[in-house]
């Protein structure tokens, strides 16, 4: 190739508009449906939503003659039909901590904050994105989930369950809820670690190894602090049943929330004070 | 145009850059020199405001980077650390920078084609080499018809095409009215390149001059002499100022003198002269006796922490 041909003038411009958050929800539209690793989170969350009830009702219904009533008295329809979502939540928070870290790993974050300086845009639109995407996708996937669980179990009477039936509708769409809001409180740990792995690992201490250790506790204690963990509180938002020691949906849905918003506020701060 | 005062930056106990005043005009290529960790990336992420200057100020035509509207149509940058999601196409990197400003998709095909990434641009930006993602660099650094153009080592991994092109281009750019500053290690590119230089080592401002003075400052006066009679010159030429050193059987090197008074001197005496060259320090040259004493400082504190250790 002559070289000459190679030297062309950079074309002029005719229209440069500023920025606007609309614009930046936009581009990180762009940017979360462009990653492989997005789409394939993404899938594997859905599919696990609906594979997981799917499997459990199969085998609730073909061990049900060999089940002691006590076993039986254990199963309940919503907890099947609700099985994925406590599988499908690994995918979603690992994909929500890769929106951001993915960006400080590769050094891209510097081209975002180079074409939106403020940064808090960037925040916010990834948060809208992110949030909005899961909740798109895993809303008809925990609809499929109970009412497929449900056609397979519909030879057990006491397996039946309404989806008009008090609460039911609600856990349904709570799933989904839950998946989008535990997405964005994933996005939030992995602004303020910045770090593929530590975010991971701050979210697997919250959600899987804290609660567990509770039970050294004296049952007092761990029954005054249990129900207040972030795990505890966004479960209520799918769960039918209260327990004694349990919060009721709502108030653990706004808890949640409330952790969650923490999360995000302590990241938008970081966010503007620390070099990139 | 990009101004900077009394810019200083310190990353924790180590300080980057130290009391950095400058002023890089529109319309030249104002070239960025400075030996490996003097501060030059440093210094540009600073005018982005991607990290605080712990004192001091610098904006970019007139305000902060932060308060434009449109960042991107004031200031392209490319810089030298990547700045690329490896798992996306350099088509859909370039489309999600412009989408924040509102710019379309015909502006990111122009751009695509103008740095030549046209048949790759659908691949991962992780299997480009070193040379396609300074392209795609350079084409994100576009985008925006930047009145600024800002690059770290743009020619890092292009190759001799590629140098050739950024050269032009650069040169295009600022011919247009555009600032153009460009930092680089290759002080020969830099020569051909730059109009003007600013000159750093260890966070401080060595020198900010036009090139040309810049070489002309640090070459002092050499010139070399070619001539069957050399110890005959040798002997003639040597004075206080004069310091003659033999380089073979017939060539001299002479500093102190211009190349008239030898040739004078030698016709007076009827020397014979086969050559009479006045040298110019290349920039290279230039550069290292500059920035000696900074190496040399840096290279005592090393072993002097290496002792202390």
């Amino acid at each position: 190739m002559n070289s000459v041909s190679y030297v062309q003038q950079l074309p002029k411009l005719e229209h440069v508009g500023r920025v606007t958050q609309l614009r930046v929800v936009v581009s990180e539209w762009t940017k979360l449906r462009s990653l492989r690793s997005t789409r394939w989170s993404l899938f594997a969350a859905v599919l696990l939503t609906i594979l997981f009830p799917v499997l459990f009702a199969t085998l609730t219904r073909t061990h049900w003659g060999s089940m002691s009533p006590h076993e039986r008295a254990d199963r309940h329809p919503l907890d099947i039909a609700l099985a994925g979502v406590n599988i499908a939540q690994l995918a979603v928070a690992v994909l929500g901590v890769l929106v951001i870290t993915g960006e400080y790993s590769t050094g891209m974050i510097r081209a975002s904050f180079t074409a939106v300086p403020k940064r808090l845009p960037v925040l916010w639109a990834k948060i809208v994105v992110f949030a909005t995407v899961t909740f798109v996708l895993m809303l008809p996937a925990v609809i499929a989930a109970f009412f497929i669980s449900q056609t397979i179990l519909s030879k057990h009477d006491i397996l039946q369950i309404s989806f008009s039936h008090p609460g039911v509708a609600r856990s349904v769409i709570g799933g989904a809820g839950y998946l989008a809001l535990l997405g964005v409180f994933a996005l939030a740990i992995g602004a303020i670690v910045r770090n593929t792995a530590g975010g991971i690992a701050v979210f697997a201490a919250l959600f899987f190894v804290i609660p567990p250790l509770m039970n050294i506790l004296p049952a007092s204690w761990n029954n005054a602090i249990s129900p207040y963990l972030p795990d505890a509180a966004g479960r209520r938002m799918f769960s039918l049943d209260t327990g004694a020691h349990d919060l009721h949906p709502w108030p653990g849905f706004l808890l949640f929330l409330a952790y969650t918003l923490l999360a995000v506020t302590i990241a938008a701060v970081l966010l503007v004070r620390r070099d990139t | 145009m990009i101004v900077a005062e009394g810019l200083t930056k310190y990353y924790g106990q180590q300080r980057a850059v130290a009391d950095l005043s400058f002023t890089v005009r529109p319309g030249v290529v104002t070239g960025f020199l400075g030996p490996n960790g003097s501060g030059k990336s440093t210094t540009m992420r600073l005018i982005l405001e991607l990290d605080a200057p712990s004192s001091g100020a610098v904006t970019v035509n007139g305000k902060h980077y932060r308060d434009h509207r449109a960042p991107l149509h004031e200031v392209g940058a490319l810089l030298e650390a990547r700045s690329v999601h490896t798992g996306r196409s350099a088509y859909n990197h370039l489309l999600a920078l412009a989408q924040t400003h509102g710019i379309g998709r015909r502006r990111v095909d122009e751009l695509v084609d103008l740095v030549g990434l046209h048949d790759v641009a659908k691949k991962r930006a992780g299997q480009f080499s070193l040379g396609m993602g300074q392209r795609l660099g350079i084409a994100a650094a576009l985008l925006g018809d930047p009145s600024t153009v800002m690059l770290d080592e743009p020619v890092n991994g292009l190759d001799p095409e590629g140098i050739l092109w950024v050269r032009h281009l650069l040169k295009g750019l600022a011919a247009e009215g555009r600032t153009v500053f460009v930092s680089s290690h290759l002080m020969g590119e830099m020569s051909l390149t730059a109009d003007h230089l600013i000159v750093i080592g260890r966070g401080r401002k060595i020198a900010d001059m036009s090139t040309e003075e810049f070489i002309r400052q640090a070459s002092g006066t050499r010139v070399l002499v070619r001539t069957p009679q050399a110890g005959e010159l040798e002997t003639l030429l040597s004075g206080p100022d004069v310091t003659v050193s033999a380089n073979g059987s017939d060539l001299l090197e002479v500093s102190g003198l211009t190349a008239a008074q030898i040739g004078e001197a030698a016709a007076s005496n009827q020397v014979v002269l086969h050559e009479l060259t006045p040298q110019q320090a290349s920039l290279e040259e230039a550069f290292m006796t500059l920035t000696k004493e900074e190496v040399e400082f840096k290279a005592a504190e090393l072993e002097s922490e290496e002792v202390g250790v």
